[in-house]
């Protein structure tokens, strides 16, 4: 029925004609939101793509705000952020929602890469996309990284300190690249302007660029369901998928507006109420100034680093002639890449975890738990108990991929209906 | 499960309820941003009213374009009693004689000498023109400039000109006289500049 | 999802877990800030300049805005509570060479503007109170809280002197024959010995209290104005959650 009022002779239309003839407004509209057809069955896990895209332009914009007032130097940065929180009209609250969104940013990241774990988003023809998301996600973490910083607190000091070390690990050209990586023989100055160039220029612009052909990628294959059904195999007669329907308005009033805005009731609440989130989103020691004299007690990266700094930690005895510090290294620099290689690992005839057996169920289950108890080891001083703990978890982390071809082929499917299902 | 159950009128008013507020929300949001370039704590601690002891100053000399305040430079100049007896010769000279722009001093200084006292004048030393600070030539002798000159501020980056006490001249690009700061007279040697009775 | 939840509250739980740890022999006592007490940030206030300010600098906080969230006039904050030429509008920096102060503590104090948000305000409040006389150390003090801190006990004249002494405290569990509360004696309580300080037992845990409370202004200024804020911010998301709703579900039943 929203096609009844088109092609009026009106002064918007003409106008509208006179742009479309020299730049596709209404065309890309078209392919993207009115005319992109999503599957009628997409659930609660597909909103974090969209609050993704929310908090990426949060972080752009108050990131922003907070370069105007920032001073990258040694002398002045822990001040100048200081100078936000209490001098600069409003710059506490810039400064919270920049803060809170890297967290935000996250979890809202690290649900959506589960909503892909559950439902076989990385399977064919999603492979691409699958990578794309990947890049953005170690990214991503490297923006975290470098941001973390730029506030010159003592746990940004000694938690670059701790990572950039870990480059120190690798053979032979290590200790050499690590004093290429800070420009000092210590964390300084020097590293402070280069970290502060990446995190406000180099990266975002990279991170933007990610996004935008992630979504162009998405928008060609179209997305994913919680049944794994390829929705564009079975069209009505005008050629519209019988399963789908229009993105626009759909799912973007339908769907994702209430959503944000749940989110954002969260997210302010986090930002107004609780923005240090009991040290977990901006650490106590981070007030303190940073001192290269004194480390902290107790050191931790920012939660969501935690899991993978565990899997570090977890490598504590030489393996294949290679010592302990180098292997944490590795495992870790393979956590991170491993699930890349998803869509090749996963052999089912089905995609999503409604259909396939048991032993998928039971790996994805084991695979998040050791996730979560990874996670919570990295923030808490390591202790034998906690190393044999965070060794096992590892195991699990990493069977989850390297049997899945296995597991996938012998275990039993059930029947995927041939239209989606809607509950 | 089909068209007709559509009531438009409950979704067009839905549809603008929800952008109204909506919109109100980003505006909201916006207040932070827009707020966040006004003059910081710093900033106004900085351009915080200063203290001038002018005791040294002895009549036809100047002090400035040091002190500064709020980063300004400021201009407190000492005139003799014949600068101030040809203040009113140069009248028909000015655009604004008498300095009915209210904004360009505090009532106080709405006066001919545009100062609280004939002798001490006080402005901040920025052609009202494109900001540029004027130069001070208070000799009463023929510049290249001006065949007339009786002493004034002469601003090299536009040619714009004053006269001794601040006022600008006919036919320059600067539109108004330089600009009075409020200030206070502490005791008779110490000037309080930034503020005044009414603002303090 | 059961696990995701659980998993989500323990990781939750494990900051207040990990801040209820007890420090050395000293049993913390929460410590609960108020600052809508005016009174108490104000003698907070004068007590911090009097006798803790000297040494420990407050880099980053102005003087006008303390002063008027302590509803204090300027000129009256100006004469007694501002040592130096500082205007209203300047840092609460103290003039302490920070070179010199090295030599004499061997650290420069620390400058204690958010040290309620690096060690949370239950340990400075405990702090303050937990320093007893130790003449092994250089300045004659010691720290229940803090073993061997490299400071004098600057409160000494308002407490009294703090020495350690052996008592009957109360202990775990309870007598198994007669019921009674048990107790154990031990040679680390601090006991202040009377007459010499000017204050009581409780008016020196009023001005430990009030410092802390004035240090937990400090440590972020802007508290109270985010939380009023806060509540409007997610009054008005409701009322936008119930319009998007609403509009959302016009748009549902266009295709269900």
């Amino acid at each position: 029925m929203e096609q009844q009022e088109a092609k009026k002779d009106t002064a918007w239309s003409r106008f509208m004609a006179w742009i479309d003839e020299r730049m596709p407004v209404t065309e890309t509209m078209q392919y993207h939101m009115t005319k992109y057809y999503a599957p009628k069955n997409l659930n609660f896990w597909y909103v974090f793509g969209v609050l993704s895209l929310v908090v990426l332009v949060n972080q752009i914009v108050t990131g922003i705000w907070l370069t105007m007032s920032y001073v990258p130097s040694g002398e002045e940065a822990f001040a100048s952020v200081e100078y936000i929180m209490r001098d600069v009209e409003f710059g506490w609250l810039l400064r919270y929602m920049h803060s809170t969104g890297a967290s935000a940013f996250f979890i809202v990241v690290y649900l959506h890469m589960f909503r892909g774990l559950m439902y076989g988003s990385y399977r064919k023809p999603r492979e691409l996309l699958w990578l794309i998301g990947m890049a953005i996600f170690v990214v991503l973490m490297a923006e975290g990284f470098f941001g973390y910083l730029l506030p010159w607190g003592n746990m940004s000091f000694w938690g670059a300190q701790v990572i950039v070390s870990l480059v120190g690990a690798v053979p032979v050209i290590g200790p050499d690249l690590m004093e290429w990586v800070r420009g000092d023989f210590v964390m300084s100055e020097i590293t402070l302007n280069r970290f502060f160039a990446l995190h406000v220029i180099a990266l975002p612009l990279v991170l933007v660029m990610l996004v935008f052909i992630h979504i162009i990628a998405l928008h060609h294959v179209g997305s994913n369901n919680p049944d794994g059904i390829e929705i564009k195999k079975d069209k009505d007669e005008n050629g519209i998928p019988k399963d789908g329907v229009p993105f626009h308005p759909y799912y973007t009033i339908g769907h994702d507006l209430p959503a944000i805005v749940i989110f954002l009731i969260l997210f302010c609440g986090v930002v107004f109420f609780m923005p240090e989130m009991g040290g977990y989103f901006i650490e106590h020691p981070n007030f303190e100034r940073a001192d290269p004299l004194a480390t902290p007690e107790h050191i931790a990266p920012v939660w969501y680093y935690t899991p993978f700094y565990a899997m570090l930690r977890a490598a504590t005895f030489p393996l294949f002639g290679f010592d302990a510090k180098f292997l944490g290294l590795v495992v870790m620099g393979a956590a991170i890449a491993v699930p890349a290689v998803l869509p090749w690992l996963d052999r089912s005839p089905v995609k999503s975890i409604r259909y396939k057996g048991m032993y998928s169920k039971v790996m994805l289950g084991l695979f998040v738990v050791s996730f979560f108890i990874l996670g919570y080891l990295g923030t808490i001083p390591a202790g034998p108990m906690a190393t044999v703990l965070a060794q096992i978890c590892t195991f699990v982390y990493f069977a989850y991929f390297i049997l899945m071809p296995w597991y996938t082929r012998v275990e039993r499917t059930k029947p995927v209906p041939e239209r989606v299902t809607t509950r | 499960m089909s068209g007709d159950e559509i009531n438009l009128q409950r979704r067009y008013f839905l549809i603008g309820a929800t952008s109204v507020v909506g919109g109100i929300g980003v505006v909201g949001a916006a207040v932070p941003f827009v707020r966040s370039w006004s003059p910081s704590a710093k900033a106004r601690a900085l351009g915080a009213p200063i203290t001038v002891d002018i005791s040294k100053l002895r009549p036809g000399e100047m002090l400035g374009p040091i002190p500064s305040w709020r980063g300004r430079p400021v201009f407190i100049l000492y005139r003799t009693q014949e600068m101030i007896d040809g203040l009113e010769a140069q009248n028909p000279r000015m655009a604004d004689p008498l300095s009915e722009n209210e904004e360009q001093q505090p009532p106080y200084a709405q006066n001919l000498w545009r100062s609280r006292r004939p002798e001490i004048s006080v402005m901040v030393g920025l052609c009202t023109h494109l900001g540029c600070s004027p130069q001070f030539l208070p000799e009463v002798q023929p510049q290249p400039f001006d065949a007339n000159w009786r002493g004034g501020f002469f601003c090299a980056c536009h040619g714009s000109r004053f006269d001794l006490a601040g006022r600008v001249v006919r036919g320059v690009p600067a539109p108004s006289n330089l600009q009075v700061p409020p200030h206070m007279f502490e005791n008779d040697t110490t000037i309080v500049i930034g503020v005044d009775e009414e603002t303090a | 999802m059961k696990f995701l939840l659980l998993a989500l509250a323990v990781s939750f739980l494990a900051p207040t877990l990990a801040q209820a740890a007890p420090s050395g022999d000293w049993d913390m006592e929460r410590f609960r800030p108020n600052l809508h007490d005016k009174p108490s940030l104000q003698r907070g206030a004068q007590l911090y300049m009097n006798y803790c300010w000297g040494c420990h600098s407050l880099d980053f906080q102005r003087y006008e805005r303390t002063a008027d969230f302590l509803e204090v006039p300027h000129e009256v904050f100006l004469d007694n509570l501002v040592f130096t030429d500082q205007a209203i509008g300047g840092l609460m920096e103290n003039a302490m060479p920070r070179e010199q102060a090295q030599n004499w503590f061997g650290a420069a104090p620390p400058d204690l503007t958010m040290v309620t948000r690096v060690r949370s305000e239950t340990w400075v409040y405990n702090f303050l109170r937990a320093f007893y006389v130790d003449p092994l150390r250089p300045f004659g003090a010691n720290n229940k809280v803090y073993p061997n801190i490299g400071m004098p006990h600057a409160l000494i004249e308002l407490q009294g002197v703090p020495n350690l002494v052996c008592a009957e405290v109360p202990a775990n569990g309870r007598d198994a024959l007669t019921g009674e509360a048990m107790t154990e004696e031990r040679c680390d309580v601090i006991e202040v010995a009377d007459g010499t300080g000017v204050m009581s037992a409780e008016e020196f845990d009023q001005a430990a209290y009030d410092i802390t409370n004035f240090l937990y202004y400090v440590g972020e200024p802007t508290r109270v104005e985010r939380e009023r804020l806060g509540v409007y911010v997610i009054l008005f998301l409701i009322v936008l959650l119930v319009l998007t709703k609403l509009l959302a579900r016009e748009y549902h039943k266009a295709y269900h």
